[in-house]
This record gives C-alpha cells, sequence and structure tokens, in this order.
C-alpha cells in the first residue's frame, strides 16, 4: 500500500522535475552549466524510464545520457567558446 | 489518470527544444535543443508501453499479470543509439565552425566581409 502510494507520487514528481531541469538548461547563459542540467535532464528521464517499467532502456540512457552525452558537450564547449554571448 | 502524467513531460520536453532550435542564437544551444526533443519521443513511447500495474517483460521470476509491451522498448533502444551518433556528429561539425569562423552565433556565420 505504501509502495503503491510513493509509486503515484513518483509518477507526478519525476515529469515535473524533468520539465524544471530542461527549461533551466536552456535559460543558463553559462554553456558548462547548460550541459550539467542536460545531465540532471538524463537522470531523471532514466528514473522515469525506471517507473515505466523500462529498466533496460533505463541502463542505456543512464549511461548515454548522463556520461556520454555530457563528456562530449564538455570536450566541445572547451574546444570553442564557454560564454553564450547576448 | 495519473499514468498519463508523462505525457505532459513530452510535450514541455518538444516545446522546449523547438523553442531552443528557432530563437536561440548559440549552436551549442541548437544543439541541446535537438537533444530534448529525441528524449521527448523516447518518453512518448515508452510511455505507450505502459499500462496501470504492468511488470517489466522480463519472464524470469515474472510475478504473473499483465507487462508493459517491449517492442516500443526496443525502438527506444535503437532510437537511444541513433540520438547520441547525431549528437556527437553536429559537435563535431560545431567544432570545425568555431574553428573556421571564430564564433559561434548563427547570424554571424559567414558575413565577416560585410
Amino acid at each position: 500500500m505504501v509502495v503503491e502510494m510513493l509509486t503515484d507520487i513518483a509518477h507526478i514528481v519525476v515529469p515535473i522535475l524533468i520539465i524544471i531541469a530542461s527549461a533551466f538548461a536552456i535559460v543558463f547563459k553559462d554553456l558548462v552549466a547548460a550541459a550539467i542540467a542536460v545531465a540532471a535532464m538524463s537522470l531523471l528521464l532514466s528514473l522515469e524510464f525506471y517507473i515505466l517499467q523500462a529498466p533496460d532502456v533505463a541502463i542505456a540512457e543512464a549511461g548515454i545520457g548522463a556520461c556520454l552525452t555530457t563528456a562530449i558537450l564538455i570536450i566541445s564547449i572547451r574546444a570553442t567558446r564557454r560564454e553564450e554571448e547576448a | 489518470m495519473i499514468f498519463n502524467f508523462p505525457y505532459i513531460a513530452v510535450v514541455a520536453l518538444i516545446l522546449i527544444g523547438l523553442y531552443a532550435v528557432l530563437f536561440k542564437r548559440n549552436l551549442i544551444k541548437i544543439v541541446i535543443g535537438i537533444t530534448f526533443i529525441e528524449c521527448g519521443v523516447n518518453l512518448f513511447l515508452i510511455t505507450l508501453a505502459y499500462r496501470k500495474g504492468s511488470t517489466a517483460p522480463i519472464y524470469t521470476a515474472s510475478p504473473g499479470g499483465i507487462m508493459s509491451l517491449p517492442v516500443p522498448h526496443a525502438l527506444t533502444l535503437t532510437s537511444i543509439v541513433i540520438g547520441v551518433a547525431v549528437l556527437a556528429l553536429m559537435l563535431s561539425l560545431v567544432i570545425h565552425i568555431y574553428k573556421i569562423y571564430g564564433t559561434l552565433d548563427v547570424r554571424k556565420i559567414g558575413r565577416e566581409e560585410e
């Protein structure tokens, strides 16, 4: 009973956190902060895949989204410019 | 009703990605917007596969009852791999554009001689 109630709460809270993290990733002027917000969004999306009963997709999203995407974003920001101009 | 709540996140992710693609001027922000559209489509497929009270489609030690549909899971795994390949290609092109033109603004690229 407690587990079902916590699952219902997670089905509401995690999509709201995904929306907030994606909005922050677009709003930030510092591109490194935007990359960290993208990593947080990928982690929350992997948690959402897990509570939607897709553990294989959750493993792939956690490995690729939270690790590989952030790494190549940081590498490309380091090769170019960090601040977004006006 | 409560289990249809991720569709709101799908719509919000696709709208935020479209906003970044259309109105942002930095190339890396545009790449992040395209990534958000991909994430929205993946979440849409996984939400379609889910029903209330379903378990993961793994047959070892299954508790019985209904299972979530495994075909959109396979589609989403393919889509995630294609997404990271496209992201890596776009970022390498962004690095080459910065080395040639010296800027990341989409309205300044190719207009230095004016």
